[in-house]
């Protein structure tokens, strides 16, 4: 069977109130792909999974999984996803047994069948121990685990997993990614939201970031750090009293985040004499320096520099200087 | 964690899925199927929830125990005949007790809803109308369950059916159909009005009124004549007096007849616009 493709949207608009969750999101998503869809709290992640979902009816644009129109063929894609999101829908009241038997039978698998998917997950995915206590008992991790298990009872063609890891320990962040991978692996197409860089950067074939209700970035990790530059070169000043000082003496830098942080965007070939005239200008203006180096892109940085605003609790004056309008 | 399952094994679900449902039948049996799995949920549920179990336990006894006491002395006199105060009462507190905890189905609906469990479901091919089918069955056995203890209770304290088994059975019935239209109406209102808390005080607003203003209690000719005429058109005064009947004598048909009739009608509207409702909210 050739690949087909798993998600395409286009053109999708959602509005709740005054705001638009989703502002015109176009996106395809191949067989087979892992997609990590990157974007700060509010960005539109979880509306637009939830329209993918079938859950959500959005107000214009089309979204196909597989094809099939999410409104009109609601029934029939229901049969190719599983959706796993960040608040671990299981039942509380009932063990993990109860819970994975009961979407099992949900899914229409046979009695017997839904007993042996639920035995060989519960297994799998570390639940065997606590399969007969109530959900409620679980930690986060675990009900992580047994939400994911509860979409994996019959194999999904394609898999939504909004915020997997949000909120958990990085054992148990661990432990998800290795069930992550073991899909990718078995084949399983992937969405995956995160507003964590790294997990989408180890997880993601591809990835696109969202913000404000749009896909303002869309390529693999290195083809996103590279639209940021090469190398930078990187200061941590000792006094961000200095900062305007230490502008001056370097032209090219620009703030990084927070203002005792700038950066100073190189080509790759220069690099070394660019540290150090950069070193030189900074001695000779008396500015004092807490940390220099050289370092190529993280996607934190493709990220800061796509959305204008990433991290949260930073200096909003600062932030919106360095606004790449998208 | 082992990755002892290769993908060959897992069960597969593909658009062309053969447990896809075709025809009316296999739509009929999932359907049926998918009802009974969330009743099996829902009935766990009541048993898991021990304060829950407790206090419902509780109140339909205290009721049954208090209203007979307290009113036996002065209703007892306005009584037809020689009928004992528990005797008329307890029907209609099978009936009382059914209306009151039918806002258990809203607050439970309700809080299924804030939970994201729903949108699980929503998310799955499983049938559109098995949560709101699966949640008002189990509430409908937890009723009759009820119903049995309050029976129970009312032997204790003098109550007898008069009437033989059939009609006694005819009269829980009666209970259970009037119970099951009324899950149905508060489904409907925990899909309108979101949030449990409100669910329960438009339950109890609706609610109050209505087990008051009717034959539950007392007998219509003791109420003033304003009021009078109006609780006689109550579906609650058609329920109460079909269960009494049916319990311990009297004009039986008539009264059961208009329930039956009020709750096929109402539930013929009201299931639909319910499960409708539910396919639209997101």
């Amino acid at each position: 069977m050739s690949r087909s493709t798993a998600v395409t949207v286009e053109g999708v608009r959602k509005r709740f109130g005054d705001t638009d969750a989703l502002a015109g999101v176009d996106l395809k998503v191949e067989e087979g792909e892992v997609l990590g869809m990157l974007g700060p709290n509010g960005a539109g992640k979880t509306t637009l999974v939830r329209v993918l979902a079938t859950l959500l009816p959005p107000d214009s644009g089309t979204a196909t999984i597989f094809g099939r129109d999410v409104i009109k063929d609601a029934d029939v894609v229901r049969r190719s996803i599983g959706l796993t999101g960040q608040y671990a829908a299981v039942d509380e009241l009932l063990t993990g047994r109860e819970n994975l038997r009961m979407f099992g039978e949900l899914f229409h698998l046979s009695g017997r069948e839904a007993r042996r998917r639920s035995d060989e997950l519960l297994e799998r995915f570390d639940l065997a121990e606590a399969a007969d206590r109530n959900a409620k008992t679980y930690s986060g991790g675990m009900r992580r685990r047994l939400d994911l298990a509860s979409s994996l009872l019959i194999r999904p063609r394609l898999l939504f997993l909004d915020e997997p890891t949000t909120g958990l320990d990085p054992r148990s962040r661990n432990a998800i990614w290795e069930i992550i991978r073991e899909l990718v692996n078995e084949g399983t197409t992937l969405l995956l939201t995160t507003q964590y860089l790294e997990e989408a950067d180890v997880l993601a074939d591809r990835i696109a970031v969202i913000d404000h209700g749009t896909i303002i970035a869309e390529g693999t990790g290195d083809e996103l750090k590279d639209q940021v530059g090469g190398q930078v070169v990187d200061i941590v000043l000792s006094d961000p009293g200095e900062a305007e000082q230490a502008r001056a003496a370097v032209p090219a830098a620009e703030f990084a985040g927070n203002n005792r942080s700038l950066r100073v965007a190189i080509d790759a070939e220069d690099a070394l004499s660019v540290v150090s005239q950069v070193a030189d200008a900074l001695s000779r203006a008396g500015v004092g320096v807490r940390d220099l180096g050289l370092r190529r892109p993280t996607l934190d940085d493709v990220f800061l520099q796509l959305t204008g605003d990433a991290v949260p609790g930073d200096d909003d004056e600062v932030t919106a200087d360095m606004e790449i309008s998208a | 964690m082992s990755s002892s399952t290769s993908p060959a094994a897992h069960p597969s679900a593909r658009l062309d899925d053969p447990v896809a449902p075709v025809t009316r039948l296999q739509r009929s049996y999932w359907q049926a199927r998918d009802t009974w799995t969330v009743t099996k949920r829902n009935l766990r549920h009541f048993v898991r929830q021990p304060r829950l179990l407790v206090f419902s336990t509780i109140q339909p006894i205290m009721f049954v125990v208090l209203f007979s006491s307290v009113f036996g002395g002065v209703a007892g006199d306005a009584l037809p005949g020689d009928l004992s105060y528990i005797d008329f009462l307890l029907p209609g507190l099978f009936i009382q007790s059914a209306a009151f905890r039918s806002t258990q189905t809203a607050v439970g609906l309700a809080e299924d809803l804030e939970r994201g469990v729903v949108d699980r479901f929503r998310s799955m091919p499983m049938s559109r109308s098995a949560v709101l089918a699966g949640r008002t069955l189990a509430d409908l056995t937890r009723s009759l369950a009820i119903v049995l203890l309050m029976i129970v209770v009312g032997y204790l304290i003098g109550f007898r059916f008069t009437e033989g088994v059939l009609s006694a059975i005819g009269a829980i019935l009666i209970v259970g159909l009037f119970g099951y239209l009324m899950s149905w109406l508060f489904c409907w209102l925990a899909l309108l009005v979101p949030g449990a808390e409100a669910a329960q005080t438009a339950g109890f607003v609706i609610i109050f009124p209505l087990v008051f203003a009717s034959s539950i209690f007392v007998p219509l000719e003791t109420m003033p004549s304003w009021l009078a005429p109006i609780a006689a058109q109550s579906p609650l005064t058609h329920a109460a007096d079909a269960a009494r009947a049916l319990s311990v004598g009297g004009d039986a048909l008539g009264p059961a007849l208009l329930t039956i009739a009020w709750c096929g009608g109402l539930l013929a509207f009201v299931v639909p616009m319910a499960v409708r409702r539910y396919r639209r909210i997101t």
